[in-house]
């Protein structure tokens, strides 16, 4: 298992570095100056010197496979760069927002869990009956429905009801947790909706699934209770397709929620991704690009460590 | 039911005059909106009002728009200032008893080295204001409360840029240890201190207490939110922020009103932003005056801005200058020039005869457009209607920032005509016209042309101090501009400020850039 462990740890380097070429090459790729956007955006009356002397103070005057080498050396340092836009360092703006982010994400991630896991069940143990029906039109909106959408409907009832708008300053647990939930409980239930949604119908369908084989025929027949067969047989196989579906999701949720973001106005990696993208704040857009992606590795990572620990069939070697 | 809103919206503003009257309280932290942040600390770099917004407050400058009676300039940390008769001797007394927020004594060196990074920033400090203090020759200092320019030749607008937003004055101790100390660091003689900024969330001020003006500022302090779009006006509606200072579309005003109901207070202004098209001279058939000139008489401005005003922050017909402002050529005349005819029938007549008289009846181009959607998109739909008017088939292309000023970028323009913007702290020709200016004399110029009777002009305006004749040359620029349409001013901005009742001391200037250092906001609580 060590063994294991220590080889998808150095798989990872090579992915990662794949990840960095192609984003350092695509947005250098994609046309307009940041420094232009930065000087020129707001319609001031910029010299071409400035422009260009601006260009040589950020480096974007060198060549192509320079700007690569030095980033790349400064990552191996642990030196992620500055922000093009604000000259700080990339690695205090993106933690500022991380902690927002990542609470987000594991309180949908709980939602999630908790409505999908016992819908699904349910939905499975009454097929075809009220209950099933209910938790399918349920969990089929949870798929229609975008979460940001859901989340201005949830501000606009709050407004209109309780003219009562949650707080648009974030405030860390540990400071004021009521604060805290109030502000973040919105924007983690329209996403937790969406999100159980999926992870209902996979609980549901591989349930069914899993129902079906003859242990459980065999653990019926020997008299055992429904609900240990259920829930120490059958749930225990039924979860592995779930922990990838829901561990995907949380991956997604780390930077992908740019849109509930805005509606909540949460100061995420969502919307700096969105600010560095627009600003072409390159080396920001790099360092976002690469959290996110080794956000997915390692939870990819985990997710298979955690399938060795639900089903002691699976063994790494 | 918009009439409802607007009678209600004027009940409302006719209710805000005589309550001005009231005695200021003391105390509270108003918390504003702002749609976006400053990237850094320095004023002398920035040129957006998500700089002024948040960081104003923590600076003074050597004089500043007096609120009420806009565009009048009164002292700031200016006392009482002299001008010699030939406009070439600024001589400004300063206040006495001014602190620094950390203490330390402002004299008249604060000034000198202020205005000296301003015209001739040292290597790595970068200033956006260097043409506008050119004519400066030297700045001297004769005691510690007196400073005194002197200019290589006249200057009609020097009085007011001193009143510019972005001249906040530094310490010369502080630029002389570090001429890059105000990029990350804010030290000023404002009426807050600076307590914090979380880059994407907020910035916090709080009162300085030994503030030069005597019981000033009324507030404990300030919170700038940064949101924007829907988050904002719901936000605003449930009382969250009490403000968003730089202006709201007519559908978010009619909206706020109706969520706050007598709570609101509605302002509106003239607003000192219109939408200008450059063409390409470089790429034809726009290098040719008369497809330029026809592309401007197919507009009918007046029925666009009585149409657009009520989607979008546009309103107001006007040429090179802000109408309203006493230089603006007015109505009656601006109607005799090329492209603001009431009689569009006749106008669209005479662009369709240019453009065959040019060879391109049928004329296929594109619009670039900034990706924006107030009021560069409702604005750039406006003018391809007008143009399919005569004949024309034109593609809106609305992108990026990046991408849209990579279509217009200097040297190698790659549009045929684009939208634009022209934004001022002020109205003043000096910087309304340096738009349309040559391309070697300025670089907002990104239609490429060169004109030296624009130049000659402009040059002549600049150095004009009797008003009368300023204005009579302004108004020959003007004409040669629509002449050859270059660049073609299309129609000025509105500017609609939703508040709370609550706030009061706010005054609503033609700028959102003016009339920020919340000196005199209180709430009414």
């Amino acid at each position: 298992m060590l063994r294991y462990i220590s080889q998808r740890l150095l798989m990872m380097i090579p992915t990662l570095l794949g990840v960095a070429i192609l984003v350092f090459l695509m947005l250098r790729m994609m046309g307009g100056d940041p420094v232009e956007v930065m000087l020129r955006g707001e319609g001031a009356n910029v010299s071409q010197e400035i422009i260009e002397a601006e260009r040589v103070r950020l480096g974007l005057d060198q060549p192509v496979p320079v700007q690569f080498a030095k980033w790349l050396g400064g990552m191996m340092t642990g030196d992620f760069g500055v922000s093009m836009w604000t000259g700080k360092p990339v690695a205090q703006e993106i933690a500022s927002r991380l902690q927002l982010s990542l609470q987000v994400a594991v309180m949908a991630t709980i939602l999630a869990v908790l409505i999908a896991i016992p819908l699904g069940t349910l939905s499975a143990l009454y097929k075809d009956s009220w209950i099933d029906h209910l938790v399918r039109v349920i969990s089929i909106a949870g798929l229609a429905v975008p979460s940001f959408w859901l989340g201005m409907i949830i501000i606009l009832t709050l407004l209109t009801l309780f003219h009562w708008h949650p707080p648009v300053m974030f405030t860390p647990f540990f400071e004021n947790p009521r604060e805290n939930l109030s502000q973040l409980i919105w924007p983690a239930l329209a996403v937790g909706y969406r999100y159980s949604a999926v992870a209902t119908r996979m609980m549901r369908s591989t349930l069914l699934e899993v129902l079906q084989e003859d242990y459980i025929r065999t653990a019926r027949a020997k008299g055992v209770f429904e609900r240990l067969v259920v829930i120490r047989h059958a749930l225990r196989n039924a979860l592995l397709p779930v922990v990838t579906v829901v561990g995907l999701e949380f991956a997604f949720l780390i930077g992908g929620l740019v849109v509930t973001e805005q509606v909540f106005n949460l100061n995420g990696i969502g919307k700096l991704f969105v600010e560095a993208v627009s600003r072409s704040d390159f080396t920001m857009v790099q360092a976002l690009v690469l959290l996110v992606a080794s956000f997915f590795i390692i939870i990819n990572f985990v997710i298979d460590l955690l399938y060795a620990w639900l089903d002691p069939r699976i063994r790494y070697r | 039911m918009k009439l409802r809103y607007a009678a209600l919206a004027f009940a409302l503003t006719a209710v805000a005059g005589p309550a001005l009257a009231q005695s200021p309280k003391s105390g509270g932290t108003l918390s504003f909106a702002v749609s976006a942040e400053p990237p850094n600390y320095d004023c002398h770099a920035q040129s957006s009002f998500a700089f002024i917004h948040p960081v104003r407050p923590h600076y003074s400058t050597l004089l500043k728009f007096d609120g009420p009676n806009y565009p009048q300039v009164t002292g700031d940390l200016a006392e009482s200032w002299t001008i010699s008769p030939d406009g070439l001797t600024f001589t400004f007394k300063l206040r006495k008893g001014v602190k620094f927020h950390d203490g330390s004594a402002f004299t008249s060196e604060d000034i000198r080295a202020t205005y000296d990074r301003l015209r001739n920033p040292s290597e790595g400090v970068r200033s956006l204001r260097v043409e506008s203090y050119r004519d400066i020759a030297s700045i001297e200092t004769p005691d510690a409360h007196t400073v005194v320019f002197k200019l290589s030749k006249p200057n009609a607008s020097m009085l007011a840029n001193f009143a510019s937003p972005w001249d906040c004055v530094y310490s010369a101790a502080k630029l002389k240890e570090d001429p890059k100390f105000p990029e990350r660091n804010i030290l000023g003689t404002g009426p807050f201190t600076f307590v914090e900024h979380q880059a994407g969330s907020h910035w916090v001020g709080r009162k300085f207490n030994d503030y030069f003006e005597p019981g000033k500022p009324y507030l404990d302090g300030y919170r700038s939110v940064f949101m924007r779009g829907a988050a904002m006006v719901n936000a605003l509606s449930a009382g969250q922020v009490l403000a968003e200072f730089r202006g709201h579309s007519p559908a978010d005003r009619d909206r706020l009103v109706q969520a706050l109901g007598d709570r609101a207070v509605v302002l509106e202004s003239p607003w000192v932003c219109s939408l200008v098209v450059s063409f390409n001279t470089s790429k034809k058939p726009f290098d040719d005056a008369r497809v330029r000139r026809a592309l401007s008489l197919a507009i009918d401005r007046w029925a666009g801005a009585e149409a657009l005003q009520r989607i979008a922050l546009v309103r107001h017909v006007g040429g090179v200058l802000r109408p309203g402002y006493e230089l603006a050529t007015g109505n009656d005349d601006l109607a005799k020039l090329p492209g603001f005819s009431r009689d569009i029938k006749a106008s669209r007549e005479e662009a369709r005869r240019l453009l065959k008289e040019a060879g391109v009846e049928k004329l296929n181009f594109k619009l670039t457009n900034r990706n924006v959607a107030m009021p560069y998109t409702p604005v750039g739909v406006f003018l391809i209607d007008q143009w399919r008017q005569i004949g024309l088939n034109v593609e809106h292309e609305q992108l990026e920032t990046r991408l849209y000023l990579a279509a217009q970028q200097r040297g190698n323009p790659t549009y045929d005509a684009a939208l634009d913007f022209n934004c001022d702290f002020m109205d003043e020709p000096n910087l309304q016209l340096m738009k349309y200016v040559s391309a070697d004399r300025s670089a907002l110029n990104y239609s490429g042309h060169t004109d030296r009777k624009l130049d000659n002009l402009f040059d002549q305006q600049s150095g004009e101090l009797d008003k009368a004749k300023r204005k009579a040359i302004v108004a020959e620029f003007e004409k040669h501009l629509l002449e050859e349409a270059y660049v073609i001013p299309t129609i000025w901005w509105h500017r609609i400020i939703v508040l709370h009742k609550e706030l009061k001391g706010w005054d609503m200037m033609p700028s959102h850039y003016v009339g920020q250092d919340l000196t005199n906001v209180w709430l009414d609580r």
